[in-house]
């Protein structure tokens, strides 16, 4: 298996190589993307499937004035087959470059700022791991994936510009299962193995399960009081970072966020949203080679701040870029804690729903912000401070500018960093650090 | 295979040579896709993309232990490097897997994708988005518009060590258009389809559901919206359009009746099933008119194919006749764990990913009513098209979709335009209000393109085909106001 050192010493052979084929003022961009991984699927604490991938891709951008094309290939990182793919590649870009228009959005960095980003881990190997999560599951219905290994980000371009983002990490995303729908969810992410911690994590698990035990009740439609835990806030937050803080969504008026610009609606003015590339864990470039700053600051005191502006959007509206991707949504979402100590939420909340997990959000409503969703995992009914019954599944269906307006009463003191454990295409190094909200109502509805 | 450096008939050679013979079971997965991508927004041609992805996956089954290597290494290096994987995840396995056995065979066939109009130049292409795209204007309040084509041939192998051969060739055909206006405070988009108007084939897929000819009345049905009052709320019939019968049948039909759900993989991601194994024969899923098959055969249909990814032969099977469930979806490792009959529906999005139980083709079959008569029928109702919006609960059961379009009916007419419409129900109760299903007239053949699941991830294209149809007394609402 190769290693992420010599995959990077390979991007740049690679790079130095197809440059050294440009003609005219070409100007060559690419961006590498690969990793290598163990997963691990897990039922019934037994292994469903288990299995190790390696992949490398390479994305082109071949530039000539204002035209361009772009396209991708796989690496085998091996020369005799990647040469005559990107071969054939360059030549399919120029032939369709040659027939394109002028690009008035094209834009992409031309000072050369050069980086490298390398974390290491530790962890135990494949099988061990398996091994520790099947009997750290004892007789338990463990359910879930355990993903590990390295993952690595590269640009380079025919002006000599490098940068590298390498990390190896572990996610275990796993669930405990009682009966039907009744489970309790938890993660246990990072860059250093502790069975330590991941025996604490077990136990915790356990635990609530003797809480998923008792009779659950239904509620019936209405609005409750209700604690989103961190979990649940970052559903939310993935709501708001489909087309809430990008550039081009404002412009074109697409926005969920649309009442902050045309009726001056606000959130709560204690919520503070950025874009935390500093503390987060993903590259801090991208692929027309721009730098992230280390922070965008998105919602401030409530109201929008600065948006994630693509090149292409710089170009379009006539501002400066900040390194935001295509997409222009967040990588490393950072919401500000708030008053309310994380240790008593149950009593701050008293009579109410505790939400630990929200799931299948969407808009019912785009234009105001409005969300459905449904509860999932550990959701229960508190008295008193004190937890009654799990709540079977509830959905909702209420505003952002409700849950986190005029019906917000605070968030927690501290807040939790989420590692994401998507792994559509490859293993993401998106991350979360949010705290848990107090909503005086939330409304939920079937 | 042109641009991989490699010979096609060389590379399966090293593939069948690779393959471990003192296994159980071993198989290799080549996949290629190469795909292109067009588009044109707000007037300007946006750059193309195009792309070659390829790799294999090598699968060892061995002594009850299972194991994958997957790579884009497919120099004789690579190849080994995921064999040893393979056999290594196979041994650490062993006695720990949800299986006994390997219930594999080794299947010999092929499929390859009908195309009757080929699709031009990447310039003729261009030249004709650019032209769609531009009877997307004309209009101040026209804030965004877009027309895409994304094109995808891919090509796999799956080869067996004990001489299994499976070559399908799927070409596939993504078009996609956009417009969305503003009035201050009110956006609203119409789309093509939502993205559900794509299948296999090549240009002719464009013709199925009027691609040319869509533009003038998106932007008619998107400037009405904006004027048009909020839907209004309540308990009322409603008759949808195949373009949101094919997400109603994808969320609340289709992913319920997966085996793999059913027996808890996926509890910890995309959930599990309101639906339980000893419902197979008896339950009433919906009313009587409900007819529901999966039909990896219909030709152009987004997921037709001759074989899953594990080389079972694929054929058309009803999974709910006359409203009565009849079998799951899933495939042979899901039917040799749970000894209930299944579907050729073992699929994997690509080489990185196994294969696990995914829909092809989901469809509801048509009816005799006329789609007129759908309408003629309500007293007092809503007719809804293009899904814009999808909730559901983990069991499947409890969803909330809306769409782009609602128009009232009222007294048998179809009359005021709403915005926002919505609606929600409970799986296991809804299909039995359906109460009316037209006739093949309305029959429609789409596909959905980004269906995710399993762990880790995985995307897959499906195909749904439905004509209009009708549910009694469900409950309506629109947005805020």
């Amino acid at each position: 298996m190769s290693t992420a050192g010599s995959v990077r010493d390979y991007l740049d052979e690679m790079v130095t190589w197809a440059s050294s084929g440009l003609t005219g003022e070409e100007v060559l961009l690419a961006y590498l993307s690969g990793e290598n991984s163990d997963f691990v699927r897990f039922n019934g604490a037994a292994i469903r499937q288990a299995g190790t991938v390696a992949q490398r891709h390479l994305s082109f951008d071949l530039i000539d004035g204002p035209r361009h094309a772009q396209g991708y290939v796989s690496l085998a990182q091996d020369p005799a087959i990647d040469r005559p793919r990107v071969t054939a590649l360059l030549a399919s870009l120029r032939e369709q470059r040659a027939a394109a228009p002028e690009d008035p959005y094209l834009l992409y960095a031309t000072e050369i700022s050069d980086s490298v980003t390398e974390s290491t881990g530790s962890m135990p190997s494949p099988g061990d791991a398996a091994g520790l999560i099947i009997d750290g599951a004892a007789g338990r219905d463990l359910v879930g994936i355990y993903a590990a290994g390295d993952t690595y980000s590269g640009f380079a371009n025919s002006l000599g510009q490098r940068n590298w983002f390498q990390s190896r990490t572990f996610n275990l995303d796993w669930s405990f299962h009682l009966r039907a729908d009744k489970a309790t969810k938890n993660l246990y992410a990072g860059t250093h193995w502790s069975d330590e911690r991941f025996g604490a994590k077990i136990d915790w698990a356990r635990r609530q399960l003797d809480v998923l035990d008792r009779t659950p009740i239904d509620l019936e439609p209405g609005g409750y009081r209700t604690y989103l835990a961190p979990a649940a806030m970052q559903e939310i937050i993935d709501m708001l970072s489909w087309g809430g803080f990008g550039l081009k969504s404002r412009r074109t008026k697409q926005t969920p966020l649309l009442r902050m610009i045309t009726e001056n609606a606000a959130f709560d003015p204690s919520i503070r949203i950025c874009e935390d590339t500093a503390g987060g864990v993903s590259p801090d470039f991208q692929t027309e080679g721009f730098r992230r700053p280390g922070e965008v600051v998105l919602i401030d005191g409530g109201r929008l701040a600065d948006a994630l502006v693509s090149p292409r959007s710089a170009r379009e509206y006539g501002v400066g870029t900040n390194g935001a991707a295509s997409h222009e949504s967040p990588l490393s979402v950072s919401m500000a804690p708030g008053a309310v100590p994380v240790d008593d939420v149950l009593s701050a909340l008293g009579t109410g729903l505790y939400v630990g997990n929200l799931w299948y959000l969407n808009f019912s409503d785009r234009g105001a912000c409005r969300t459905t969703g449904m509860t999932r995992f550990s959701t229960f009914w508190i008295e008193g401070g004190e937890i009654v019954a799990p709540v079977n599944v509830l959905r909702f269906d209420d505003t952002a500018f409700h849950l986190f307006g005029d019906h917000l009463e605070g968030l927690t003191d501290r807040t939790d960093t989420i590692l994401d454990s998507s792994t559509y295409g490859g293993r993401t190094t998106a991350s979360y650090r949010l705290p848990g909200a107090l909503v005086g109502e939330m409304t939920f509805t079937l | 295979m042109s641009t991989t450096g490699l010979s096609p008939t060389d590379l399966e050679r090293r593939l069948v040579a690779a393959l471990p013979t003192d296994v159980d079971f071993a198989s290799a997965r080549h996949v290629t896709e190469r795909a292109i991508h067009l588009e044109v927004r707000q007037g300007v041609v946006q750059p193309s993309m195009i792309g070659h992805d390829e790799g294999v996956m090598l699968t060892v089954w061995q002594r009850g232990g299972l194991g994958y290597g997957a790579t884009s290494d497919l120099s004789d290096a690579g190849l080994a490097a995921a064999v040893a994987d393979a056999r290594r995840w196979a041994s650490v396995t062993a006695g720990r897997t949800v299986v006994d056995s390997c219930p594999l065979r080794h299947t010999v066939g092929g499929f390859e994708s009908a195309v009757a109009r080929p699709a031009g130049g990447v310039a003729e292409l261009v030249e004709m988005l650019a032209g769609h795209e531009a009877r997307l204007g004309g209009d101040g309040r026209i804030v965004d518009s877009a027309v895409s084509l994304d094109l995808a041939d891919t090509e796999s192998l799956l080869v067996t060590n004990g001489g299994g051969r499976v070559e399908q060739i799927i070409h596939q055909v993504f078009p996609d258009m956009r417009v969305s206006a503003n009035d201050g405070g009110h956006t609203q988009t119409r789309t093509y389809g939502h993205g559900a108007f794509c299948g296999q084939g090549g240009l002719e897929v464009l013709d199925r559901h009027g691609f040319a000819q869509a533009a003038p009345r998106l932007v008619e049905q998107v400037l009405e919206l904006l004027s048009a009052p909020n839907c209004p709320s309540g308990d009322m019939d409603l008759v949808l359009e195949p373009d949101q019968m094919a997400l109603q049948i994808h969320e609340s039909i289709g992913h319920p009746l997966e085996l793999d759900r059913i027996l808890g993989d996926e509890r910890n991601y995309a959930g599990t099933s309101f639906v339980t194994p000893d419902m197979f024969g008896t339950y009433h899923y919906g009313s009587d008119l409900l007819n529901v098959t999966f039909d990896p055969t219909v030709p152009g249909q987004l997921a037709a194919y001759g074989f899953d990814d594990d080389g079972t032969l694929a054929r058309r099977i009803h999974l709910i006749v006359d409203g009565v469930l009849q079998r799951p979806m899933g495939g042979a490792v899901s039917q040799s764990r749970s000894g209930m009959s299944g579907v050729a529906n073992s699929r994997a999005c690509s080489w990185n990913r196994p294969p696990i139980d995914r829909m092809a083709n989901l469809n509801v079959e048509p009816g005799c009513s006329t789609s007129e008569q759908l309408v003629a029928e309500v007293e007092h109702g809503i007719l809804m098209e293009t899904n814009v919006s999808w909730s559901i609960d983990d069991s499947r059961n409890k969803f909330q979709f809306g769409c782009e379009y609602g128009r009232l009916i009222e007294d048998g007419e179809l009359t005021t335009v709403v915005r926002n419409p919505n609606y929600r129900g409970i799986s296991a109760t809804f299909w039995r209000s359906l109460s009316g299903v037209a006739d093949p007239d309305s029959f429609s053949v789409m596909g959905v393109g980004n269906c995710g699941k399993g762990e880790p991830n995985q995307q897959v294209r499906v195909g749904h085909a439905s004509p209009r149809c009708r549910f009694s007394d469900v409950t309506v609402f629109g947005g805020e106001p």
